[in-house]
């Protein structure tokens, strides 16, 4: 029996070619063509959707059979409704008692219903628009859809992420990857900064940055508490990235009072001052998708490119992380993968490995239970 | 597909391909009788890079071959069939939730009527309903078109009106369906299937409305007269359309499709299909429970009528942290006997939501997770009990006898007190350390009342047998009795409550391996050894108020089936009262090891 095993792993990478699919949610157009170099802002698709549907009781309205709707309709189907517009008039009594319906919206007159009585009106169409999220060029086209984009970028994956795209400049905050993300750490001149914090950031810290107008955070953990106050209710699901809350979050980590790795902090440290780009969108289902971090990088800057896996083999030496209690967060090496199946303190049977800790310390672990950090 | 002659089958093979996981077993006839023999596993390829599901099938296949030492796949990488020799399988057969399941919308007129029975058809095909659109639903309709659009259903499910009544109402449904032009999960070039099991008088009417983009069928309505379902050819339109269109576009099972000798089952409908025939083959009334990572299904069969129900956000890992927003943490901590801190568990409960494969390495984290179980299934079956009722808005005629009877229409059918067979499957219950642990889990969430043997699926071959069902069922039907099924052994619980120390019931137990009598004080329980195979006749004689399915106070003698844990006795009372503290019940089931009860 080899000793391999199959773990997951977040990606920290000081230097990679990075690429991302920019698609539209519909058919439009694409305003770029392949070779383009492009902005993170900038927009690189956009299109219309169907606007959306009003539905009218004319029958109710008009209090008459729905059979008798279609002959009332002033407007025919296709046809361009604007506020105020009448839409349908009853003959009245000899041309006397008439009552008419003005449109209090604007759009097309999409269907008119003789069984029910029903008029549809269809609203102007909604732009929507991608942008480019990574400063770099435009690799390959997908007709009516998008783009793909390449650029060589530092690229660090976080755990878990509040809220959507964001950019600006990186700023660090704290003094080392220990330092708690305190409010005295933030300062007016954040605005519009990511910051990078060292261990926990603080509910205060959050509120803080959200005043100074700071586009994200970036830290190594978070009390549960403190999010649901910034969220004003409890996170049930981890599928996020649509929240509101003027401000982005991603913590490197987990939950908790805990450090960010050494590693990711230094290179997010060697960043300081450089345009990222960054996204706190989180689905931890089947087909995972995790935050992330990019910051694009020049053409000429020395480093090498690294791989792209994600995920990799234990084997005696790797380097790991434990992600459960009760030694959450605590790094170390393989020491040995036994094959045979070890009983927990928990009472239950599980492969395990044992693992070199940073202190000289060896600790027995279910293999379920360490990710890899990617060298 | 193959024509089958059931008598010369001798070989079955058959998979279910997971989210994650593709799971194979081999069936074979030893001695006349059919026995699962063998098993694989591999990680089920439906996402890039792979991007095909038969790859996940043939590895899975591949490792149940070696073990078995019995060659399925041929050269060209087809599976052999029919069996001859040592090679091949005479059935080969396979369910499917890969790629999220499937994910329906229902409609009808009014919520609690036809859109109910929808529900109840869409549910019970194995889908998973992800909202119910109503005329009553409170919504307006820009709001009820919005929800229609934000949703991506792989299918809709249109019924409303009884056969003959209004058309109105179920033409408007349609006409806020069709401009809302809902956008599937797969593609641009996938035409929506719409099915509409609606009034019939409005069929044509609905089509007219109904057209670019959609695949509409028409089938029987499924509420034809107010006062009976018709779900069948709804679900099988489900089933069809499922296969049709939802399979033909995830990756590889156009292939997969050609392999099989019966149509691939959604999953959960095919666990369901296996606890029907079960029911029905022993006469008796089965709740089943599949608590997973993301959801708990919980389904039920009693007086022949099936009911299946997905708690959508329940569940022991993607959702536990909703499980402890929807119970509450003090409602969680109740069952826990050992000291814990509340902020503490708060971050373990995320990070485990954040890192869902992990499992409890401490004593104290699996306690504190099978608490989560408590409260996960628990909420789900409340959810079952709410759903499964027989059918509303149906008037009954009450005469004088019936002035002090509370029954109306809408009543729960699940009833404690009738319920035979209670069957646990999932991870947290068949993977706990010790099979009490599991069967105390199934007691605490579910409250059976009276007598109920309890059951875990040994290896998830339900589903599995589902399908064979279909197309073998006696061959389903013996594999679930002899393995499918571990016998956890037989609980008897009084019904009604009273006050701590009161006397609760009095009880003799005779079998050819125990000999046991005594009395039990309310807040008591009991553990008497009684093993696979091994039976004993209980005798149960109440006290005043409490009851065990005869009625209050009167005495009770039955013959009950031991298994791996034995015979429980029950004396809490009904509902649970938990306020007490946990502790004595720990103690008398020997639930945890020794020390870690204060």
């Amino acid at each position: 029996m080899t000793a391999r095993a199959y773990t997951p792993g977040l990606k920290v990478s000081a230097r990679t070619r990075h690429r991302v699919r920019r698609i539209l949610p519909i058919a439009g157009d694409v305003l770029v063509q392949a070779g383009d170099a492009v902005q993170a802002r900038q927009a690189v698709a956009h299109a219309f959707m169907p606007g959306d549907v009003t539905p009218i009781n004319m029958a109710n309205l008009l209090s008459m059979p729905p059979t008798d709707v279609p002959d009332c309709m002033l407007k025919k189907e296709g046809d361009r409704i604007d506020v105020g517009d009448v839409l349908a008039r009853t003959p009245g009594i000899f041309g006397l008692f008439r009552s008419e319906h003005t449109s209090t919206v604007s759009g097309t007159l999409e269907s008119i219903s003789a069984v029910t009585g029903q008029v549809i009106v269809r609203g102007e169409p909604l732009g929507v628009e991608v942008r480019a999220y990574l400063a770099g060029r435009v690799a390959e086209i997908v007709p009516n859809e998008g783009c793909v984009i390449e650029a060589d970028a530092a690229f660090v994956q976080g755990i878990f992420g509040i809220g959507g795209e964001a950019f600006g400049p990186i700023r660090r905050a704290a003094a080392d990857h220990a330092d708690p993300l305190t409010e005295d750490r933030i300062t007016p001149d954040m605005e519009g900064a990511v910051i990078v914090g060292g261990a926990r950031m603080t509910e205060a810290a959050i509120e803080r940055a959200r005043a100074v107008g700071a586009s994200a955070i970036v830290s190594g953990g978070i009390d549960d508490a403190d999010i649901r106050a910034f969220l004003g209710y409890d996170l049930g699901v981890a599928i996020t990235g649509s929240e509101n809350v003027g401000l982005t979050l991603i913590i490197t980590e987990g939950f908790g009072d805990i450090a960010m790795a050494q590693r990711t902090f230094d290179l997010l440290a060697s960043l300081e001052g450089r345009e990222a780009a960054v996204n706190g969108a989180t689905q931890i289902r089947a087909g995972v998708m995790r935050p992330e971090i990019v910051v694009p990088l020049p053409d000429d800057a020395a480093g090498e490119t690294a791989g792209t896996s994600d995920a990799g083999f234990l084997e005696t030496g790797a380097p790991v992380r434990i992600i459960r209690d009760p030694h959450f967060g605590r790094i170390g090496a393989v020491g040995a993968l036994p094959a045979e199946l070890h009983v927990l303190e928990s009472g239950s049977k599980a492969r395990v490995l044992e693992v070199r800790l940073d202190s000289g310390e060896s600790v027995i672990i279910p293999r379920a239970n360490v990710e890899l950090i990617e060298q | 597909m193959n024509r089958i002659d059931p008598d010369r089958v001798r070989v079955i093979l058959a998979t279910d391909c997971g989210s994650t996981t593709t799971k194979a077993i081999l069936i074979q006839k030893i001695d006349g009788v059919f026995r699962q023999t063998h098993r694989g596993e591999a990680p089920t390829t439906v996402e890039e890079p792979f991007a095909d599901v038969t790859m996940g099938v043939l590895n899975a296949v591949t490792e149940t071959q070696e073990l078995a030492g019995r060659r399925l796949i041929d050269a060209d990488g087809r599976i052999i069939q029919p069996a001859s020799g040592d090679e091949g399988c005479d059935i080969y057969i396979s369910t499917s939730s890969a790629g999220g399941g499937l994910q329906m919308m229902v409609a009808g007129v009014i919520r609690q009527m036809t859109a109910e029975s929808a529900k109840r058809a869409a549910l019970g095909a194995g889908a998973i309903v992800m909202d119910v659109i109503a005329a009553n639903d409170k919504r307006r309709p820009h709001e009820q078109i919005q929800r229609i659009r934000e949703l991506r259903p792989d299918m809709i499910l249109v019924s409303g009106g009884i056969d003959g009544g209004t058309t109105t109402h179920v033409v408007r449904l349609a006409e806020l369906i069709a401009p809302a032009k809902p956008r599937p999960r797969f593609g641009s070039e996938y035409t929506l299937p719409i099915i509409y099991a609606g009034n019939a008088d409005a069929a044509p009417l609905v089509a007219d409305v109904i057209t670019d983009g959609f695949d509409l069928t028409v089938v029987d309505n499924l509420r034809p007269v107010l006062e009976r379902e018709n779900l069948g050819p709804a679900r099988d339109a489900i089933h069809d359309l499922f296969l049709e269109h939802v399979m033909a576009h995830a990756p590889g099972y156009d292939k997969l499709i050609q392999w099989t000798d019966a149509p691939i089952m959604p999953t959960p409908g095919a666990v369901g299909n296996i606890l029907e025939t079960i029911a029905r083959e022993r006469g008796i009334n089965v709740v089943g429970v599949d608590i997973g990572g993301a959801t708990t299904d919980v389904f039920s069969v009693f007086d022949g009528v099936f009911n299946r129900t997905v708690s959508a956000n329940l569940g022991m890992s993607y959702s536990i942290s909703n499980v402890c927003a929807e119970a509450g943490m003090d409602n969680i901590l109740r069952w826990v006997h050992i000291a814990m801190d509340a902020r503490e568990l708060r971050n373990r409960v995320k990070n485990k939501m954040i890192r869902p494969t992990t499992i409890p390495q401490t004593l104290e984290a699996l306690v504190f997770e099978q608490a989560v179980a408590r409260e996960a299934l628990r909420l789900a079956y409340l959810q079952h009990k709410e759903f499964a009722t027989t059918l509303k808005g149906v008037q009954r005629q009450r005469t004088v006898g019936d002035t002090f009877s509370q029954e109306s229409s809408g009543e729960t059918i699940v009833d404690n007190m009738k319920l035979d067979l209670l069957v646990a499957s999932g991870g947290v219950l068949s993977h706990a350390p010790s099979m009490r642990q599991t069967a105390m889990l199934l007691i605490d969430a579910f409250e059976p009342e009276g007598f109920t043997t309890l059951a875990k699926d040994s290896i998830f071959m339900m589903p599995h047998l589902g399908v064979l069902a279909e197309v073998h069922p006696q061959a389903s039907v013996e594999v679930f009795e002899r393995d499918c099924l571990i016998h956890l052994g037989a609980v008897a619980a009084a019904a009604c409550s009273g006050k701590p120390g009161q006397a609760c019931f009095r009880y003799q137990v005779r079998g050819d391996t125990l000999e046991a009598s005594g009395e039990m004080r309310v807040g008591d329980m009991k553990l008497y050894p009684l093993g696979l195979g091994e039976t004993a006749r209980v005798a149960i004689q109440p006290e005043r108020g409490f009851d065990f399915g005869a009625g209050p106070g009167r005495a009770v003698e039955r013959d009950v089936e031991g298994g791996t844990v034995g015979l429980i006795l029950d004396a809490r009372g009904r509902p649970l009262q938990v306020e007490g503290g946990v502790e004595g019940w720990v103690r008398a089931l020997e639930l945890y090891p020794e020390g870690s009860v204060a």
